[in-house]
């Protein structure tokens, strides 16, 4: 892959100007920093994602061992389930999920 | 093929690791070598697969619209049918001009594109092609995927970031908060397989599918099934969850700066994601390389010597089943139209994630109480 990379930079023409090194945005000149204010419903997504992973991240030992922790270990993790189910609930009432 | 490998490994690996490498450091060496030969021979036709994906992709999109589809470039004045398109195109793209922009950073935007291509072939690694093909038969393979396939957003964000462009970042945006809202649904949908396998080990899954095709993990798993692959789908920005790439809105997203092999290395990466995630659904829910005719035709005829090797178990039914997924996501492409990026966030959180979540407790109850035929 790297070797790619090199092979185009090495047999790729290179002529290049400040024109053709500016970013590209629809013939305009560039205004204003790219790096903008973006909408925080982005950040809150990376949030909940979070939760969210760190439950499946929990749910995989726990699935490998069902066969071996029975009855207990099924409705130990439906407790746990039910309580994010709960969050999960919280945050769709409050409206965390909609993006309009 | 164990023939071939056993010559290669005689003749060729052992007298090399004996000339290169000191006497204490032999059987390291050899293992080196053996290791480096199994990787190019699984990871060289994957890069032949997603070269010529790209033509069976324009191909068959032209064939649904009715256009013919590049049908020109060929070999040696033949034309072949177009054949020899992906090769054009990739001398095209290694002779063009790779543009780093002024304003970005450079050695990200570098980067970006490898940390994209990187994971989607690093998984290959615990793919079984067989019951006895596989690189690394690892106990905790199914995990090995999840971690690899979540890696993807980094790729794309960094790409974003260091072009320095409001595209690229609006791309980049958008395409994190759409694989990071997805990637929940399939890490549950990979949980259930997992509840129902009792097993890490993709080779063990497979085996826990074994009996007939309605033992497959289709069945008793369909919601998981139809979400996982529908993920897989918004988790590759393919349409119709392509907001990501936009053409008519952000032209080309997170990748809109990058030209020539760069950008060829950011489209091999799409590509071959898309391999891996047809592949990977024909393993979890599919049955593998197991056949179709199990349980219906004789055991004896399918390990036959001559008839077992065409419809008995084996590789060709990977491959049959790993073509159809990747047929479903050219189809996918030619026939809906792009969602709207509030539908896509809906569809992720408020639909798949609820559904998963029910269909993981019920699987769950199923393999405790046992259920038969798939989880006595």
């Amino acid at each position: 892959m790297s070797l790619g990379l090199v092979l185009g930079k090495i047999m790729g023409h290179a002529r290049s100007d400040s024109e053709k090194q500016s970013p590209y945005e629809c013939g305009f000149e560039a205004f204003e920093d790219a790096r903008m204010k973006f909408d925080v419903r982005y950040y809150l997504v990376a949030i909940l994602f979070i939760i969210f992973d760190l439950e499946i991240a929990f749910l995989f030992p726990w699935a490998v061992a069902l066969d071996g922790i029975g009855l207990v270990g099924f409705w130990a993790m439906m407790i746990f389930l039910g309580v994010l189910v709960i969050g999960f609930i919280y945050e769709w009432r409050k409206g965390a999920l909609d993006w309009e | 093929m164990e023939a071939i490998y056993q010559f290669i490994n005689q003749q060729l690996l052992m007298p090399m690791s004996a000339m290169m490498f000191p006497a204490d450091l032999q059987a390291e060496g050899l293992y080196l070598m053996q290791t480096s030969l199994k990787v190019m021979a699984i990871l060289s036709p994957v890069l032949f697969t997603v070269a010529y994906f790209t033509y069976a992709e324009r191909k068959i999109i032209g064939f649904i619209q009715g256009r013919i589809g590049p049908n020109r470039v060929g070999f040696f004045g033949f034309k072949l049918w177009g054949l020899g398109q992906p090769i054009a195109d990739a001398v095209k793209l290694i002779v063009k001009e790779i543009v780093i922009p002024s304003g970005a950073n450079k050695t990200l935007f570098v980067i970006a594109p490898i940390v994209s291509l990187a994971p989607s072939l690093a998984a290959w690694a615990v793919v079984p092609f067989d019951d006895t093909k596989v690189l690394a038969d690892i106990n905790a393979g199914l995990l090995y995927i999840l971690a690899l396939t979540s890696l993807a957003v980094y790729g794309v964000i960094i790409a974003g970031w260091a072009s320095n462009s409001k595209y690229a970042f609006l791309g980049a945006i958008r395409s994190a908060a759409q694989i990071v809202a997805y990637e929940i649904a399939m890490g549950f949908a990979l949980v259930g397989v997992l509840v129902a396998a009792g097993s890490l080990n993709l080779g063990d899954i497979v085996m826990a599918q074994s009996g007939s095709v309605f033992h497959w993990f289709w069945l008793p798993l369909l919601p998981l099934f139809l979400i996982y692959f529908i993920s897989g789908v918004a988790e590759t920005n393919r349409a119709p969850f392509d907001v990501a790439e936009g053409e008519s809105e952000i032209v080309a997203g997170f990748h809109v700066e990058y030209g020539g092999m760069a950008f060829s290395v950011f489209f091999m990466a799409e590509y071959a994601n898309m391999v891996l995630i047809s592949v990977l659904s024909a393993i979890m829910f599919l049955g593998g390389w197991l056949s179709p005719l199990q349980g219906i035709l004789p055991e004896s005829v399918l390990s036959s010597e001559v008839i077992g090797s065409l419809i008995g178990p084996g590789l060709h039914w990977l491959l049959i089943k790993t073509s159809i997924f990747m047929f479903f996501f050219l189809w996918l492409r030619a026939t809906f139209p792009r969602y709207r990026y509030d539908q896509i966030m809906r569809l992720g959180w408020k639909v798949f994630i609820p559904i998963t979540i029910v269909w993981l407790v019920v699987v769950s109850a199923l393999v405790v109480a046992g259920v038969p035929p798939w989880f006595d």
